[in-house]
């Protein structure tokens, strides 16, 4: 998970991890393949990897949920039109959205395009999935929801997941490795269970901004 | 000159790392509707009261006994065919087509749709803009050709209902002397105006950056801008093309 408070440059990084941003210097790898310096069709091969859930869904106006979780395959893949729709019924039965193939976006509440979201990043077995805010804009319950379901699938798909965030209860949740940005750079990096020890002076301002912090940490 | 710049390195964008050919075809049949059905009615109804205004005020403006009435409806004809159908219709495309083109991808933008068609591995410039800009050039010659038609079809109306010429003086003018190089100049004047007006709609609402206040800026930039390069195109291609119409 990488967290920080808001301009810190999260959203930027991951931008530049998934190629929609060029860095000014360093490299991405994905399992030793240097994607920043990779021509087109090679990013193009390393894409059909990547899932991507965005900070407001990003999902198509002018397509239905069906079409939406479908456009992947439709894209990178040449299966059937039935076994697309195969792999499409599986994956929104698996966030729990059996019924809503023919609903546009528009029809659609926060949590719902979120979890279509994730199944239109994840339809095509990616390897990486990098969430960016996935709980912005949620209530506390449809929060804990998608967490839960980012939390499960990682699981289930056996995917890298970086999720961009800065939602401590979220962080404390799921998170099983966690970097800090502040101000542009990396300034503390580490398991959840080395949060609540950590002596750095900005992460602890970040992490116990809040009152319910404070207390777990005078309790710890 | 940066934007510029920046135009031209977007029109070449639209060619390179193309989908597939069947991936485009669907997209152009859905951009036809869009571009070019949608705005029969438009179209239809600025053609005919165009025709019916310039036939009246051109009656009402050539009164000498030793002009005959016919010449009327030859320049009726000669205005439609050169300016009206060409000209003033791509003004009113750019500002119902060009407005909607800018807003639908300021707002794909914004709401980073465009941002997850990248991460997909398309190339989101050829992708979306492509078969907007093939559209418009298949549509727009199209909507020239039925608004020259409406527009004298306008003016044949307007001289039966008020009279200020018969309407055989005005088939008869329409007929008299046609220079056909004037329908081959409107044709062209309409390839060049598609191409400015989906080309700069396309390029404005891409490079939306913030929020929907944005968006309708951009919009709006795009109405203006494609406007404003139509009417510089129609210069340059008068002042090019204008002698050919005496020798034809």
């Amino acid at each position: 998970m990488i967290i920080g408070s808001s301009g810190t440059g999260k959203s930027v990084l991951l931008k530049c991890i998934v190629g929609l941003e060029k860095p000014d210097v360093g490299t991405v790898l994905y399992n030793g393949r240097d994607f920043t310096a990779a021509n087109r069709m090679q990013q193009i091969e390393i894409r059909r990897e990547i899932g991507m859930l965005f900070q407001g869904a990003a999902l198509f106006d002018s397509k239905t949920v069906e079409e939406n979780v479908r456009f992947p395959l439709d894209i990178l893949t040449n299966l059937t039109l039935d076994e697309k729709l195969d792999k499409v019924n599986q994956i929104l039965t698996r966030v729990g959205l059996e019924n809503s193939n023919k609903l546009m976006p528009s029809e659609l509440s926060g949590g719902m395009k979120k979890r279509v979201g994730i199944a239109r990043a994840l339809v095509n077995n990616s390897r990486y999935l990098f969430c960016d805010e996935p709980n912005s804009g949620l209530d506390p319950q449809t929060s804990i929801l998608i967490d839960h379901l980012i939390q499960d699938l990682t699981a289930e798909f056996k995917t890298t997941t970086v999720v961009v965030s800065h939602d401590m209860n979220s962080v404390m949740q799921i998170g099983d490795y966690i970097m800090f940005m502040y101000e542009g750079s990396k300034v503390w990096e580490g398991s959840k269970d080395t949060v609540l020890a950590s002596d750095t002076k900005d992460f602890n301002d970040f992490v116990f901004a809040t009152n319910l912090m404070r207390r777990i940490k005078d309790m710890s | 000159m940066e934007s510029i710049g920046k135009y031209f390195i977007f029109l070449r964008s639209l060619f390179t790392n193309r989908e597939s050919f069947q991936t485009y075809v669907g997209l152009v049949i859905d951009e036809c509707v869009k571009v070019g059905i949608h705005s029969i009615i438009l179209i239809a109804i600025v053609s005919i009261f165009m025709g019916a205004v310039t036939t009246i005020q051109t009656a009402y403006n050539l009164v000498s006994p030793l002009i005959p009435n016919y010449v009327i409806a030859e320049v009726v004809r000669d205005m439609v065919l050169l300016e009206l159908a060409p000209t003033i219709i791509a003004i009113i495309f750019a500002g119902k087509v060009g407005s909607n083109i800018a807003g639908e991808l300021g707002t794909m933008r914004i709401t980073e749709q465009i941002d997850a068609l990248e991460v997909m591995g398309l190339n989101s410039t050829s992708y979306l803009v492509l078969p907007k800009v093939v559209a418009t050039l298949l549509m727009y010659p199209m909507l020239v050709v039925l608004s020259a038609f409406l527009s004298l079809w306008g003016g044949y109306v307007a001289a039966d209902f008020t009279g200020v010429i018969t309407t055989q003086e005005y088939i008869q003018g329409i007929r008299n002397q046609l220079n056909e190089f004037m329908v081959l100049f409107a044709m062209i004047k309409a390839y060049v105006f598609a191409f400015l007006i989906s080309s700069i709609s396309s390029y404005m609402g891409y490079y939306t950056t913030g929020g929907a206040l944005e968006v309708g800026k951009a919009s709006t930039s795009a109405v203006t801008n494609s406007v404003i390069a139509v009417l510089c195109a129609d210069y340059l291609l008068a002042q090019l093309l204008a002698e050919y119409l005496t020798q034809y």
